[in-house]
C-alpha cells in the first residue's frame, strides 16, 4: 500500500466523520431551539404578577372551582375565600403553584424526546463519547429544565432515572444513548442558581414561605455535593459556584426572619399579606 | 499572670470545642439518610471509580510515552552503530514491553467506551505510533499502515498468565482477546511526529558520510507531506497544527539534499562529515528556537 493510498483511505474516514458531525450538529441545533422555548416558558415564574396569577388560578383549578370565579369575586370575596381555603392553599402551595407552565413545559419535552430519537440514529451507538462534546451543553441545559419542572411541581430533586425518562434516553451506558453523570450533576447545579433567583423573586412577589423551602432544599443539595470528590474540571468549577447560591438564599431567609416575615409565611401559608 | 490567663483561655476554648463537635456528630447520626443523600453517595462511588480508572490510564500512557521515546533514541543510534541488527532486535524487545502496557490499557477499557478515556491515553498512543513507524521505516523504508499497527495490538488470552495479577476483573468476564484500536487521528499525529525523527535521522546520517539516505528520506517525507496536504483541514485542528512543523522538517531535509548536491561534487568525500557536522549544529539550534 503506497503512502498516498493510505492517506486517501484516512481522508475517506475523516470525511465520513465530518458528515456524522454535521448531522449531529443539525439535530443539536433543533434541540437547543426547543430548550430555549422551554426556558422562556419557565422564566415566567420569576415575574411577579404571573407568579401570583398562576398560583391563584391553579388553586381554583385544583379545588374544582372554575378559574373565572376568582376574578368575578371582589377583593372582599377573595379575602374570604382565601380564609376558607387556607388549609388547601397551604397544601397546594407546597405542591405546585405553577401547574399550567409545568404542563406546557412537559408537552415541549415531548418534542425533545422525538428529537433525541433522531439524534440517536445519527451515529453508531457504541461511539457515544466520541461525539459527546456536540450535545453535552444542550443535554446539561435540558437536565436543568427537567429538574426545574420537577422542582416546581413537587419541590424535590429529580433523580437521574427520572430525567432520563423525561428526555427519552437511558440512565445506564449499557442500554444505549444515556445521560452521563457529570452532565446530570451540571444540570442540577444550574438548577441551584435558578432557585436562588426564584427565592429573591418570590419574596418580591409576596410569597414569603418559598425561600425557606428553597433554602432547605439547596442546603441538602449542598451537603450532597460535599460527598463528591470532584476533579479539577468544569464540573468542579460549576460546583464552586454553588456556595454563592447557598449564601444568597441564606441572606434572603435572614432578611425575612429578621423582619418576622417568615413566621407569617408559615402561619398564613400563602402569598397574600 | 498573663500566661495563666492565656492557658485558661486555651483550656476554655478547647472545652468549648469538644461538645460542639460531639453535637454535630450526633446530629448526623440522628438524621436518617435522605433519598437525595443516598443517591449522591452512589454518585460519589461512580465518579470515584471513573476518576481512578482515568488516573490509572494516564499513568499507563505516561509509561508508554517514556518507553517509546527511549526506543526512538535507541533507533537513532542505528545508523552510526556497526551492529545494526542488534539494535533492531533490542528495539523490538522494548516495543514488546510497550505493547504489554498497551495490553493493560486494553484490559482497563473492557466494557468501556474507549472514547470516554481517550484523552488519557492519546499521548501515549501517539508516541507508540511514532516509535513503531520509525522502526518500520528503518526496516522496510516504507510507511506502516494503521491496519498493520492495530494488528499488533490484538492480544490473545494465551499470554494472560504473566499479567494476571494486574487484571483483577478480567477473570470474571473472560474475554479471549483484547484489542485496542489506534484511531485515525492518533495515527496521523504519530506519523506527523515521525517526520521530525526522520529529519533528525537525515541530518545525522549525513554526518556519518551516508549520502544516499538523505535523498531517500526527502522523497519519503515529500510523500507524507503530500498526504497531509491531501487531508488538509478535513482532520481535526491538531492535525493542521502539525502541518506547519512538518513543512519545516521537510524544508530542512530538502536543504540538506540541496547542499549535498551542490557541494558534494566539490568537496572530497572524507571532508563531507566536517561540512555537515557544523551544519547539523546550526539546524539543531534553529530547531530549539520555536
Amino acid at each position: 500500500m503506497s503512502v498516498s493510498e493510505m492517506f486517501a483511505a484516512l481522508q475517506g474516514a475523516l470525511g465520513q466523520d465530518q458528515d456524522i458531525r454535521e448531522e449531529i450538529r443539525k439535530v443539536v441545533q433543533a434541540l437547543e431551539q426547543t430548550a430555549r422555548e422551554i426556558l422562556t416558558l419557565l422564566q415566567g415564574v420569576h415575574q411577579g404578577p404571573g407568579f401570583q396569577h398562576t398560583s391563584r388560578l391553579s388553586r381554583g383549578d385544583q379545588c374544582g372551582l372554575p378559574g373565572g370565579c376568582w376574578e368575578e369575586e371582589g377583593a372582599a370575596g377573595r379575602f374570604q375565600a382565601t380564609q376558607v381555603f387556607t388549609s388547601w392553599a397551604a397544601e397546594l402551595a407546597l405542591r405546585s403553584p405553577f401547574p399550567k407552565k409545568c404542563q406546557k413545559a412537559r408537552e415541549h419535552f415531548g418534542t425533545v424526546r422525538t428529537q433525541m430519537e433522531s439524534l440517536k440514529t445519527k451515529f453508531p451507538a457504541d461511539q457515544y463519547y466520541r461525539f459527546h462534546e456536540h450535545w453535552r451543553f444542550v443535554l446539561q441545559r435540558l437536565v436543568f429544565l427537567a429538574a426545574f419542572v420537577v422542582y416546581l411541581e413537587s419541590e424535590t430533586l429529580v433523580t437521574r432515572e427520572a430525567v432520563a425518562e423525561i428526555l427519552g434516553i437511558e440512565a445506564d451506558r449499557e442500554r444505549g444513548f444515556h445521560l452521563d453523570i457529570e452532565d446530570y450533576l451540571s444540570g442540577i447545579l444550574t438548577l441551584a442558581s435558578e432557585l436562588a433567583r426564584l427565592a429573591v423573586n418570590s419574596v418580591t412577589a409576596g410569597d414569603y414561605s418559598r425561600p425557606l423551602r428553597i433554602s432547605a432544599f439547596i442546603n441538602e443539595l449542598d451537603s450532597g455535593f460535599r460527598l463528591l470528590n470532584l476533579k479539577n474540571d468544569s464540573l468542579r468549577k460549576r460546583y464552586d459556584g454553588l456556595k454563592y447560591d447557598v449564601k444568597k438564599i441564606e441572606e434572603v431567609v435572614y432578611d425575612l426572619s429578621i423582619r418576622g416575615l417568615n413566621k407569617e409565611a408559615t402561619v398564613g401559608g400563602g402569598g397574600e399579606k | 499572670m498573663s500566661g495563666k490567663e492565656g492557658s485558661g483561655g486555651f483550656r476554655k476554648r478547647k472545652h468549648d470545642n469538644f461538645p460542639h463537635g460531639q453535637r454535630r456528630e450526633e446530629k448526623e447520626n440522628v438524621n436518617p439518610p435522605s433519598a437525595l443523600m443516598t443517591s449522591f453517595k452512589s454518585f460519589q462511588l461512580e465518579l470515584d471509580t471513573r476518576h481512578d480508572k482515568y488516573e490509572r490510564l494516564v499513568k499507563l500512557s505516561r509509561d508508554i510515552t517514556v518507553e517509546s521515546k527511549r526506543t526512538i533514541f535507541l533507533l537513532h543510534r542505528f545508523t552510526s552503530a556497526p551492529n545494526g541488527e542488534e539494535i533492531l532486535s533490542e528495539s523490538e524487545v522494548k516495543l514488546d514491553a510497550v505493547r504489554r502496557k498497551i495490553k493493560q490499557v486494553a484490559q482497563e477499557l473492557i466494557g468501556e467506551d474507549m472514547y470516554q478515556f481517550h484523552r488519557a491515553i492519546s499521548p501515549g498512543l501517539q508516541e507508540y505510533v511514532e516509535a513503531v513507524s520509525f522502526q518500520y521505516f528503518i526496516k522496510t523504508r516504507s510507511l506502516i499502515s494503521v491496519e498493520e499497527i492495530n494488528k499488533q495490538l490484538i492480544f490473545t488470552a494465551e499470554d494472560r498468565e504473566e499479567t494476571t495479577n494486574m487484571t483483577s476483573n478480567a477473570h470474571d468476564k473472560q474475554p479471549h482477546t483484547w484489542s485496542l484500536k489506534v484511531t485515525p487521528v492518533d495515527y496521523l499525529l504519530g506519523v506527523a511526529d515521525l517526520t521530525g525523527e526522520l529529519m533528525r535521522l537525515c541530518i545525522s546520517s549525513v554526518g556519518n558520510g551516508d549520502i544516499d539516505t538523505p535523498f531517500e528520506l526527502s522523497q519519503f517525507l515529500r510523500q507524507i507531506y503530500d498526504g497531509f496536504t491531501f487531508i488538509g483541514n478535513t482532520g481535526p485542528y491538531e492535525v493542521s497544527k502539525k502541518l506547519y512543523t512538518l513543512k519545516q522538517s521537510l524544508a530542512k531535509v530538502e536543504n540538506a539534499c540541496y547542499t549535498l548536491k551542490v557541494r558534494g561534487s566539490e568537496i572530497p568525500k572524507h571532508m563531507l562529515a566536517d561540512v555537515f557536522s557544523t551544519k547539523t549544529e546550526l539546524i539543531d539550534q534553529e530547531e530549539g528556537l520555536p
